[in-house]
């Protein structure tokens, strides 16, 4: 009997097998049609599309009839500059707003697992962006941020910096949007990072401080190397949202000013709204294979990491 | 951090700054909100000379025939409906996938973690929800957004299964209970917890979606709250009390979520997380 519970920590990674027999006594309890509801929606709007979609990159396409034109989208995206940009910019802001979220994320988790006052405040505070509309905080910010009566502005020119015109600004427009994304995320990096820090068990910062370690030795030393976990999540998160993301980008810039603020998702939807559907969903593949030849080998080589220390 | 006594200039300056970044900006959305249209336009951070919030209000919601009630009515069903949706059918296949290890088992959490990862493709799902018939239809978008939540909820609902003990499954079969039977009427209340933080963090999610409705479900009549606030953007250029009192509005929903149940929120995204 006692062989049929399931360990709850280790549940989550089915590598062992299963206990012999289990599998075929239980057969009529666990029946496979229960699948089917979840496979017919998840195949017909997930898979089906996404296995299309390497097909009809391939074509120039009016959603109702195609022509074969092999790689001529492919060959586009990557010689007009336009789209090149959008490739580039894709990888700034997803570096960007992840680096800022990982560092950010890891001192504010430290300081609210830290005794100081107000911290139920100070989390709540931090986090309710996370849960906000995303369009409503681009229009809040390109507001905020406008060149000359923006509040943003008008308080560092109180202090004599004179601020970027932001999001009209072609060299900044980028950045500060990706500002504003890190603005909205950081609060789930923070909580990634709270659970983290307080799975820490006490005793290491009790033997590091019997031992003589100062404060910065502890963080560096028991803090960071324990967090480990929480910083694979919030980077694998962080990234596989910043090179999806669209939303921000399109309520705050649009893409401009001209394209230099246009990533892969908004091109997709340009594209799209111009007609291009071939291109755009060319579009979509290059996003596909970006993504995956991040993200994949960066999960196998963290947790790979993480299995050796 | 070992101090016995919390940090009182610490404290001071925490409060100080995180006040300044993250609770400012909304004070600002409300002070907008609140304005006269030329008072508005200032673009100031300052108190209203002149609160008018009543007026505002029933000005955005009068505006262009009552469409942000329409908007609101079309986001809460759809809400409603993919959300429940997710938590069924997510729910059964996490059931199966978690007590019934086989052959499929591999595969299926490759889909499922596939699920997490991959960009949807748009015009191939446009493509698709057309030769179903429900390209522009709320059931469209509603099966859309159950398609892409699904993973993230069979994950929640799994890595929870697995603290449900077997011997109850067990019991239940000896009892004479039927496959139908033992999950709904005696898994599935075990997993209220689960299931109120998927229903809670996919609730949220998908009433702040804005590119699905974007793609999925364009035009004016069925539009749902994120693309009326965006499309108000353009339309309200100069109007930004009203612009502000639609943001308003929009925040107030999560907000509510958020005093409720914070708990199962922050639960729900970081264990979900970790998964990942």
């Amino acid at each position: 009997m006692a062989t049929t519970v399931e360990t709850p920590p280790t549940g989550q990674r089915e590598s062992r097998p299963a206990p012999p027999g289990t599998g075929r006594r239980m057969r009529s309890s666990y029946p496979y049609w229960f699948y089917l509801p979840a496979a017919a929606v998840y195949t017909a709007l997930f898979l089906l599309p996404t296995l299309a979609a390497f097909f009809f990159s391939l074509t120039r396409w009016t959603l109702f009839e195609y022509e074969f034109i092999g790689f001529d989208n492919f060959v586009q995206f990557f010689r007009e500059p336009a789209l090149v940009k959008g490739l580039t910019n894709t990888l700034i802001y997803a570096v960007v707003t992840c680096g800022l979220k990982v560092v950010l994320g890891l001192l504010l988790a430290v300081l609210l697992t830290s005794r100081v006052i107000g911290r139920g405040f100070l989390r709540s505070v931090v986090f309710f962006p996370v849960l906000v509309s995303t369009i409503g905080v681009g229009i809040t910010f390109t507001v905020l941020m406008h060149p000359s009566e923006g509040a943003i502005n008008q308080v560092l020119s109180l202090v004599g910096v004179d601020g970027p015109a932001w999001l009209t600004d072609p060299s900044w427009a980028l950045l500060s949007v990706a500002f504003v994304d890190v603005w909205k995320g950081v609060g789930l990096a923070t909580v990634i990072y709270i659970a983290g820090v307080v799975s820490i068990p006490r005793e290491y910062y009790e033997a590091a401080e019997v031992d003589g370690a100062s404060a910065l030795q502890r963080f560096r030393h028991v803090t960071l190397p324990l967090a480990r976990p929480a910083t694979v999540t919030v980077i694998i998160l962080s990234l596989i949202g910043g090179l999806r993301s669209f939303d921000l980008i399109w309520a705050m810039t649009g893409g401009g000013p001209g394209f230099t603020s246009d990533v892969i998702a908004s091109v997709i939807y340009k594209q799209y709204q111009a007609g291009f559907y071939g291109l755009s969903t060319a579009g979509n593949v290059v996003l596909f294979l970006l993504v995956s030849a991040i993200v994949v080998p960066l999960f196998w080589f963290l947790n790979r990491r993480e299995a050796e220390a | 951090m070992r101090t016995r006594r919390p940090n009182p200039w610490l404290s001071g300056v925490a409060i100080l700054a995180f006040t300044v970044v993250f609770v400012l900006p909304f004070v600002f959305v409300l002070f907008t909100a609140a304005k006269g249209q030329q008072e508005a336009a200032l673009l100031e951070f300052s108190p209203p000379t002149e609160w008018r919030i009543v007026e505002n209000l029933r000005a955005v919601i009068e505006a262009r025939d009552y469409l942000l009630v329409i908007a609101f009515i079309n986001s809460v069903v759809l809400t409603v409906a993919s959300v429940t949706l997710m938590v069924v059918l997510a729910s059964m296949a996490a059931f199966v996938l978690q007590r019934r290890r086989s052959r499929l088992t591999g595969p299926v959490n490759l889909l499922v973690l596939s699920g997490l990862i991959i960009p949807p493709a748009v015009v191939p799902t446009i493509w698709v929800l057309q030769g179903l018939g429900i390209f522009k239809t709320l059931l469209g978008l509603i099966l859309v957004e159950v398609a892409f939540h699904l993973s993230f909820c069979v994950l929640l609902f799994r890595a929870f299964l697995a603290t449900v003990p077997r011997e109850l499954d067990e019991s239940a079969v000896i009892d004479g209970a039927g496959p139908i039977r033992l999950f709904f009427r005696v898994v599935l209340p075990l997993l209220r917890p689960v299931t109120v933080t998927v229903i809670v963090v996919q609730s949220v999610g998908v009433f702040n979606d804005f590119v699905n409705p974007l793609y999925f479900l364009p035009g004016e009549e069925n539009a749902t709250v994120q693309l009326t606030l965006f499309n108000f953007q353009s339309q309200f250029e100069t109007q930004y009390n009203l612009l502000f009192m639609d943001i308003l509005l929009i925040t107030i929903p999560p907000l509510v979520m958020f005093l409720f149940f914070n708990r199962q929120i922050v639960a729900g995204m970081t264990s979900g997380a970790i998964k990942g």
